[in-house]
């Protein structure tokens, strides 16, 4: 074991991991932090905490993620290399690390641009996979990014993200390769609607022998109605949703929508168990947390294993 | 109370417009005597700066009259003219003057009633506009050439 | 090539309307191809500045001068004989011209008249795009002739982010991702593999993160 965190250990048993995540809420509210993980507390391993998500000033993560610690759950440290310098990031592991987190996510985060501050300087002094490589020194080597000894290094489980359906489609397994090879642990995907694609996908991942270095959990997104299916279709870059799924949602009236959009989830879970290299599910029910456990629950995933 | 007879410059081009502009005269149609022509051998040669020239010398309107759209001598000079035209109303607008000040007229050779129509649509337009914002009279600005 | 674009007119004019006489200075480099503070600028500019007076009944003296480099201590010195009847200069050139003039003639305000925009190149004509931001230290080698730095949005150096969406950059539908254009490029040249190693972070100090950059060069060096 590299940590001691929860998911690599659930990961370790062989079991299909579960996380989901709580996005920190915009003003001084800890409440509602509390509220939201304890709305999938008991149907999920860990917790991601997103990190000024869609570029809009939000609670800090490892502030909210230091909350849903004290709670006695595990949370994951979402870190988009957007907003901080390699300086500001070491610091803010090891300050979440010794606070008690334990796993976290290495990302670049969306451009300003699409935020409420779009006037701001993005830093990105590292991107995601040096950021990655940088945890990764900082957990093996001891050694901060700069080369200098870490006096008790944190040991954080390491996570990347990957969207395999952002063009070129050609170079997304080689883009997981390179982000293994930096170092991740494990890997949430883009939510997954478009299941042949990605079962592609997965073969070519496996064909590569990824799998056996890398967990992947599979990301899957509930719409709640045709229209937020259309939106990310046709709004979210590198989202791909195929026409079926939005017939499909069409298909059924406007208050059996939210239904069908669950009854897709799940359905969407019990395919992909089968497919060769994933290890779990990233269930990001985007302000539907409440949904969470009953999907848990009906593709089988439920309860949790205790460890 | 004095009428205000406007000052406007008309750079027209030797193949269309300078030729309606003869045109007209040979057919003894009329066109107000307040619009001085300059002959330019396409309005591809007149430059914004020119333009600007002319309102410093006290013009109270320019317009800049071309060939045909696709009918340019020159391939596309009339074009560009117009896009030159548009950087000068630019200009004016940032000054606070108005753009109808300046103006892309086109014709053929053989418009001689529509050179002198237009010719007096653009005075019309320009009394009604009124003189040009510049306070200095002409006398001060041919003085201020002078100490250049 | 240093690209740049006029400032708005009332920004001008808010700097130099207490004078009465100006020196209008452009550059015959960069700022002449990009259109923006060369001599037919100056002309412009002068031109409009006049309408303004003359509106206002002000005659203003407006000299207008075009050097060869303004960032060139060799040409700034041509202003000499002219210094003394100005009241303010104006400038047309990039931000390193205006400083150049500045620092020679530490006595009269030195404003600028443009705002430097990027260092770029012409893609059609009109038209001009950043290409180099200056790191210091040239990925191109290794980027398949495409600049990660100047073009990928999030200057990523293992892009393409999961953004990027049918070549083009998550920003706007009409940025190229740059990374899409390099990984075509890579490609081409038969360079595959060399996208699957990592590019490790990158060391600004070359950048400009060590303070101000200067070169010396002590075989031309006085
Ligand atoms: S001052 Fe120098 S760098 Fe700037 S536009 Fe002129 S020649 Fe180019
Ligand atoms: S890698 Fe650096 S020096 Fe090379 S083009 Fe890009 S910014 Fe310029
Ligand atoms: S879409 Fe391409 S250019 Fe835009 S930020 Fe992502 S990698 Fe960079």
């Amino acid at each position: 074991m590299k940590t001691e965190s929860k998911l690599e250990k659930v990961l370790a048993s062989g079991a299909l991991a579960v996380t989901s995540e709580v996005g920190p809420p915009r003003g001084a509210i800890p409440e509602r932090v509390r509220q939201k993980a304890n709305l999938i507390k008991d149907h999920v391993d860990a917790i991601n905490v997103t990190d000024n998500q869609t570029a809009m000033v939000r609670m800090s993560s490892w502030a909210a993620g230091v909350i849903i610690k004290q709670m006695g759950l595990d949370p994951i440290l979402q870190m988009v290399t957007r907003d901080r310098n390699r300086l500001a990031m070491q610091s803010d592991i090891i300050g979440a690390y010794s606070l008690g987190i334990n796993t976290m996510m290495c990302l670049s985060g969306d451009h300003a641009k699409f935020g409420d501050h779009p006037m701001a300087k993005g830093v990105f002094d590292l991107d995601s996979i040096q950021l990655v490589q940088t945890v990764q020194k900082m957990r093996d080597k001891g050694k901060f990014q700069g080369g200098a000894d870490i006096d008790t290094p944190p040991k954080m489980f390491i996570g990347a993200a990957a969207n395999p359906f952002a063009d070129p489609f050609e170079l997304r397994v080689m883009r997981l390769a390179k982000k293994v090879k930096a170092g991740a642990d494990f890997i949430q995907t883009q939510c997954i609607f478009n299941l042949d694609k990605f079962e592609k996908y997965m073969e070519m991942v496996c064909d590569r022998g990824l799998d056996k270095k890398v967990h992947l959990l599979a990301g899957i997104t509930p719409m709640k109605s045709a229209g937020m299916a259309r939106y990310m279709k046709n709004k979210v870059p590198g989202m791909d949703v195929p026409d079926e799924i939005i017939k499909r949602m069409a298909g059924v009236s406007k208050e059996k929508q939210p239904e069908e959009g669950i009854k897709i989830a799940i359905e969407s879970i019990e395919r992909l168990k089968q497919v060769k290299g994933v290890h779990g599910f990233h269930i990001m029910a985007i302000e539907w947390e409440e949904k969470v456990p009953q999907i848990v629950e009906k593709a089988g995933l439920f309860p949790r294993p205790a460890l | 109370m004095k009428i205000f007879e406007p000052e406007i410059v008309a750079f027209c081009c030797h193949y269309c417009a300078y030729t309606a502009a003869d045109m007209a005269g040979s057919k003894r149609i009329s066109y107000p005597a307040n619009v001085k022509i300059i002959r330019v051998p396409c309005t591809g040669k007149v430059d914004a700066i020119h333009i600007m020239k002319a309102f410093e010398k006290g013009a109270d309107g320019v317009y800049v009259a071309g060939c045909l759209q696709g009918d340019c001598h020159f391939k596309n000079g009339n074009t560009r003219a117009k896009y030159r035209v548009e950087q000068v109303q630019i200009i004016l607008g940032d000054l606070g003057w108005e753009k109808q000040r300046v103006a892309m007229i086109n014709m053929s050779a053989g418009m001689g009633e529509r050179f002198a129509r237009t010719a007096l649509e653009f005075t019309q337009t320009i009394k009604q506009l009124g003189p040009s914002p510049i306070k200095i009279t002409h006398t001060d600005i041919n003085q201020q050439a002078i100490r250049f | 090539m240093i690209t740049a674009e006029q400032k708005p007119l009332n920004e001008i004019l808010d700097y130099i309307s207490p004078y009465d006489r100006i020196i209008l200075v452009g550059c015959n480099e960069c700022v002449t191809v990009c259109a923006a503070g060369g001599r037919k600028e100056v002309g412009l500019l002068a031109s409009a500045l006049h309408l303004n007076f003359l509106k206002h009944g002000r005659t203003v003296e407006i000299k207008e001068i075009t050097l060869e480099r303004q960032c060139d201590p060799e040409y700034a010195e041509e202003l000499v004989s002219e210094i003394d009847r100005t009241d303010a200069i104006l400038s047309m050139a990039c931000g390193c011209g205006v400083q150049t003039i500045a620092a020679r003639y530490n006595e009269k305000p030195v404003f600028p008249a443009v705002n430097t925009k990027f260092m770029g190149a012409s893609v059609s004509q009109g038209i001009w795009e950043e290409k180099c931001q200056g790191c210091g230290d040239c990925l191109l080698g290794i980027t398949g002739g495409i600049c990660p730095v100047a073009r990928c949005s999030k200057h990523l150096l293992n892009g393409p982010c999961g953004g990027t969406s049918k070549g083009m950059c998550e920003i706007a539908p009409d940025v190229d991702c740059a990374w899409c254009l390099i990984w075509e490029r890579l490609k081409a040249l038969g360079m595959e593999k060399r996208y699957e190693e990592i590019m490790e972070a990158k060391d600004f100090r070359a950048a400009g993160g060590g303070g101000p950059r200067r070169i010396i060069r002590k075989d031309l060096s006085l």
